[in-house]
């Protein structure tokens, strides 16, 4: 059924899309191809600056309490069952938060593209709003509302993790997740997709899911690689309402068990994360030329 | 809007009133006279400013390097997945790093100690500002390569050669065409990174243990009561001024913003 609607979709796309950017794109390749001074300069010292104290890290993480050399702190990460208590819980929360989020942003995006193109403009100004937001101020209102909730709410929202903080994360992830997809939509060509997709009689919904989903996929798993990125990495909010995620655990760790393991567990989780995004880029770059490597 | 309007007014309402409801300032007049609340603000406001000039020049030189060169290429895939990585996610990872480089014990500290620099004895720890500010920029620099990027796309190649074929060198392209278009992007991305450095707090969290008196510090300390029981509602008038801080902040992108979107786009 999807395959259908893939097809469909390339088809509709084939048909009305007009893009330029590839050929501009190529010949600006071609004409700057050659390494200039200023560039080098820059990504020299990026690589210093930014890999520098990853593979200091590195080696920091390979040194063991005793003093020796080894990959003993990354075998206590496995151990470790309250690290891996605190793992579960955010990946639970994370993939809750991803499916909402992508379930809210997706319509909303479409909508406004096809219905109201003049909130673009407010709606951008909003997803800037969590990122310069103080997480330590939404924190302390959080502290507030359920210092002063009746207890039913309590026991029912705040007393978990799960429950206590997913509604916020979906609020932290909405801003990135809507950029993501909305570069994804604006790449393809909408109306014709959905006046396509409607000729043919399909409702809203199967337009949705069996046209535009397709289509826009690679920008939804950004959306969601990034929600998870941001669920695994928040610390503020839930360290200041004491509950147990990742993050937090990694900072509680270190009590226990010296830096070391800390230092092996922040490499891994980089690496992990960057390893979703890298992977992804693949992924775009398969289904659409170079021109929509660019995710975020 | 509701999960992000409702802890917003309870922070505001909590720092307007007293235990029992009453309206009142007393609780911003006591940020304005306490020392430390001052430092604090003056420290991240100082740690905001340096970290986005920093990371908005050498985020825009990188950015610009990076669309210079193969699109598609595995240079452009490895700086845009690890900004995503650096500028959404890093916070804690990130500081362990930075322990790990320029702690007392890190790698980097003991490497200059072997040729004769000692870090340490100069006065410098992790846990400072400077040490901070370090740090911030490894996510400042990737998260304006996120933001500039469209804008630096929007330049049209076809921009340079009408220039060029007026007569214009390279310079005067710049210094005519590209640097005029790119400003209100380039000041609008600047903001963002002032408001993300403003009020971050995981980084900090991390790397000081919490000790760093920077203004998210003296919410949390006035919250759990470390120094003082019963500050709630001091913490709270701190989060109202850091709000009203941002909110100039974001007054001013949005200025900008509708300016940016004149030839870009």
């Amino acid at each position: 059924m999807s395959a259908t609607g893939g097809n469909l979709g390339l088809a509709a796309r084939g048909l009305g899309a007009i893009e330029p950017a590839p050929d501009r794109k190529k010949r600006r390749a071609s004409r700057r191809r050659r390494p200039r001074l200023w560039r080098v300069t820059i990504f020299v010292l990026a690589a210093i600056y930014f890999i520098g104290p990853q593979l200091a890290a590195f080696k920091f993480s390979l040194v063991l309490s005793s003093g020796k050399y080894g990959l003993g702190n990354y075998g206590q990460i496995v151990q470790n069952s309250a690290l891996r208590d605190a793992l579960f819980t955010s990946l639970e929360i994370s993939a809750i938060t991803a499916v909402v989020v992508v379930v809210l942003v997706l319509p909303t995006v479409v909508w406004i593209r096809l219905r109201a193109p003049k909130l673009t403009l407010l709606l951008e100004g909003i997803t800037i709003l969590p990122i310069v937001i103080p997480p330590v101020v939404l924190a302390a209102g959080l502290e507030q509302l359920e210092g002063h909730s009746p207890q039913w709410l309590v026991s029912l929202v705040f007393n978990h993790a799960l429950t206590g903080l997913t509604p916020f994360y979906v609020i932290l992830a909405l801003p990135f997740s809507y950029r993501a997809i909305d570069t994804g939509v604006r790449a393809i060509d909408l109306r014709t997709l959905v006046d396509a997709s409607r000729s043919l009689g399909s409702s809203s919904f199967s337009t949705l899911t069996r046209v535009i989903l397709p289509n826009v996929q690679t920008a939804v798993l950004g959306a969601v690689f990034l929600t998870v990125a941001l669920c695994l990495g928040e610390v503020v909010i839930a360290n200041i309402l004491l509950y147990v995620t990742f993050p937090v655990e990694i900072i509680q760790v270190g009590q226990e068990t010296g830096p070391g393991v800390q230092v092996a567990v922040s490499i891994l989780s980089l690496l992990f994360v960057f390893g979703l995004l890298f992977a992804l880029s693949f992924l775009a770059g398969r289904k659409r030329g170079a021109t929509s490597t660019r995710l975020i | 809007m509701i999960f992000l309007g409702l802890p917003l007014y309870s922070v505001i309402h909590g720092a307007f009133t007293t235990d029992g409801g009453v309206l009142t300032f007393q609780n911003f007049s006591t940020t304005f006279s306490s020392a430390a609340d001052m430092s604090a603000f003056k420290n991240s406001l100082l740690i905001g400013l340096w970290t986005a000039l920093l990371g908005a020049g050498l985020g825009t030189w990188l950015a610009a390097a990076v669309l210079a060169g193969n699109p598609g290429g595995l240079v452009q895939r490895v700086v845009s997945s690890a900004s995503g990585v650096l500028a959404y996610f890093a916070g804690v990872p990130l500081a362990f790093a930075w322990i790990a480089t320029l702690g007392s014990t890190g790698v980097a500290t003991v490497l200059l100690q072997h040729i004769g620099i000692n870090l340490y004895s100069g006065g410098f720890t992790i846990a400072s500002l400077t040490g901070l500010a370090l740090a911030y920029t490894y996510f400042q620099i990737p998260l304006m390569v996120i933001l500039i990027t469209p804008a630096l796309e929007g330049l049209r190649p076809q921009w340079e050669e009408a220039a060029q074929s007026l007569g214009a060198s390279k310079l005067s392209y710049m210094r005519h065409v590209a640097i005029p278009v790119l400003t209100p992007a380039f000041v609008g991305a600047t903001l963002i990174l002032f408001g993300n450095a403003f009020s971050a707090y995981a980084t900090a969290l991390a790397l000081t243990g919490g000790t760093i008196a920077i203004v998210p510090t003296q919410i949390n300390e006035a919250l759990n009561g470390n120094v003082i029981a019963n500050q709630d509602r001091v913490g709270l008038a701190l989060g109202v001024e850091m709000i009203v801080v941002v909110a100039f902040v974001m007054i001013g992108y949005w200025m900008v913003q509708s300016r940016a979107r004149r030839w870009l786009q």
